[in-house]
């Protein structure tokens, strides 16, 4: 690394010099918020005059925070639930079988993660609200799913791959059936997977803004699409009491991709993911 | 004895019971995603005047509505170009093992977890017009009155940076790993210089990735809509494709305009990315072909 920076040092601190600038960027962009959710009164100075944590009460009465959070908890827990149980034995198959059409199956779990959300979101809304499913928390599960299942589909196909079939083999020649075989053999040995998919699925649900907010109704907010309304409503809020719910916000989700990346290793998992498309 | 040997041949082919095991995720795909989606594309075909194309017809004949394509285009192609550019010198500086690494790499992370809010709140207070961007620029004596970088184009911009060039960054590092360090260093010992290696070894065999990244990248900042609305300047120069389907179909309630929208919106954006793989394809069949 040093024998490359003597070589190219101009451009070495360019590049550095980039990242610094974004970080810093990106460190003012995220203190200003966390800054302005403690402050008093801010308007021309370089700290806000004084320091409180009343907003962050406001927030939480105002917006009626307990019920959003148990909303997206709710949705979040049964998007990741229902995601797995359809999706592991789908990437089970996947991965290992080859039979006619595999690659069209393959097609269409993948299409769902490269379309935008909007794109399908819209019609897929007008039929929930057809079917009587919209504007309640079954619509925002159902809408949730759609990019939930090709991920779990992907983000296991490589933990399963990694088990060796000749375990499989060696059950079912000892008599096991395929239930049995997914329970006692497979379930274990993809744990750690399972976790991961969990997890990064869980992440992706709570951030999901716009499959639940085309499918949310009043009751069924969950913490990002609350916050859009809070903050598009401008004006009738206090901005810092907005500020002090996206500091909340960020917080957890913060928390948990800390505990996703106890799990798996961002750049594999992306190099993983992104192989799909060829 | 005919319905076993046909089980045996289907068998043969692959075709099993463990097939059923992917019959849960189909249905839900069927049911969630094609079925809407072949819904949305019949809807837009059933305008409540103006015949089949009614819809279409609508939105192209509306410069307001029709100009939200290159207003799109506009923001989130220089956007995914820039967040792949910027990533291919970073990630190959970053590619070896360094003290600190994960370190980065998680920081590099953090704005995946900020969501559209926190950025577009963000950006307001420091990029604003009393906010510390402008108030260090103007206490070093760079500009003489703040600079407007937010409710318009750039603010927008810089929020799909945020967002997208971490995602671009770990993709690019991900494949610059996954080259093999030997050839590079078999270009070292014929003598190349850095310049040369990274130009004649490492880029031709990045092409691929980078075409896929940007793909990837582009969808993301090509769906842009919270930030285009809290950040942008959302009735102007922000008013973006997913705005227009979302104002017709929730606000108009015109569904048939609404689904024609996100047809044209998805049309749009598969034809960007059939355009890039297939430039990929041109790419790495070039490279490999002039070896031989």
């Amino acid at each position: 690394m040093s024998r490359a920076r003597i070589v190219a040092s101009p451009a070495a601190w360019l590049i550095w010099g980039a990242v610094a600038f974004f970080l810093i960027s990106l460190a003012g962009v995220i203190t200003s918020v966390v800054v302005n959710s403690f402050g008093l009164r801010w308007f021309d100075t370089w700290l806000p005059q004084g320091w409180t944590t009343r907003w962050y009460s406001t927030a939480w009465t105002e917006f009626g925070l307990f019920d959003v959070l148990v909303v997206t908890l709710e949705v979040a827990v049964l998007v990741v639930a229902v995601s797995v149980l359809v999706g592991v034995p789908a990437s089970y198959v996947l991965a290992r079988r080859s039979f006619p059409g595999r690659r069209l199956v393959y097609l269409l779990f993948l299409l769902p993660i490269l379309m935008p959300p909007i794109t399908y979101g819209i019609p897929l809304a007008t039929v929930l609200y057809k079917y009587g499913f919209a504007g309640h928390l079954a619509g925002v599960v159902l809408a949730n799913l759609v990019p939930s299942i090709p991920f779990v589909i992907l983000t296991m196909t490589p933990f399963i791959e990694q088990i060796d079939p000749t375990v499989e083999r060696a059950a079912r020649m000892c008599g096991a059936r395929t239930h049995q075989i997914f329970a006692r053999i497979l379930a274990p040995l993809l744990i750690p997977g399972i976790l991961a998919a969990s997890i990064l699925v869980l992440v992706r649900t709570v951030g999901m803004f716009e499959l639940t907010f085309l499918t949310a109704g009043p009751d069924s907010q969950t913490l990002v699409v609350a916050l859009y309304y809070s903050m598009s409503a401008a004006g009738i809020r206090a901005q810092q009491s907005v500020d002090a719910m996206a500091v909340l916000y960020t917080t957890s989700m913060l928390v948990l991709l800390v505990i996703a990346l106890r799990f798996v290793n961002p750049t594999q998992l992306v190099a993983r993911v992104k192989e799909e498309p060829d | 004895m005919t319905r076993v040997a046909l089980r045996h041949r289907l068998a043969e082919r692959g075709v099993d019971r463990h097939l059923w095991l992917l019959l849960p995720g189909l249905a839900c795909v069927l049911a969630l995603f094609v079925y809407p989606f072949a819904y949305g594309i019949g809807l837009s075909f059933q305008p409540a005047e103006g015949g089949v194309f009614g819809a279409y017809r609508a939105f192209f004949a509306d410069a307001y509505q029709r100009d939200t394509i290159t207003t799109t285009l506009g923001l989130s192609l220089p956007a995914a170009i820039l967040n792949v550019a910027a990533s291919v010198p970073i990630a190959y500086r970053m590619r070896g093992r360094f003290r600190g690494k994960r370190l980065l790499t998680t920081v590099l992370v953090v704005p995946i977890t900020l969501g559209t809010v926190l950025t577009a709140e963000g950006l307001l207070n420091y990029l604003g017009p009393a906010g510390w961007f402008n108030r260090a620029l103007l206490s070093i004596g760079l500009i003489d009155e703040p600079v407007r970088l937010t409710n318009n184009y750039w603010g927008v911009f810089f929020s799909l940076v945020i967002t997208g060039f971490p995602f671009a960054f770990l993709l690019i590092l991900s494949y610059l790993s996954g080259i093999d360090p030997t050839l590079e260093r078999a270009a070292a010992t014929l003598g190349a210089g850095g310049w040369q290696r990274f130009r004649r070894i490492t880029l031709p065999l990045l092409a691929p990735g980078l075409a896929t990244t940007f793909c990837l990248t582009f969808v993301l900042a090509f769906s842009v809509f919270p930030s285009a609305v809290l950040v942008g300047d959302p009735a102007g120069s922000t008013r973006v494709i997913s705005i227009a389907a979302y104002h017709a179909a929730y606000e108009v309630y015109d569904y048939s305009l609404g689904s024609a929208i996100a047809v044209v919106m998805g049309v749009v954006e598969l034809a960007v990315v059939a355009v890039v793989l297939g430039l990929r394809s041109l790419l790495y069949t070039g490279s490999t072909g002039g070896k031989g």
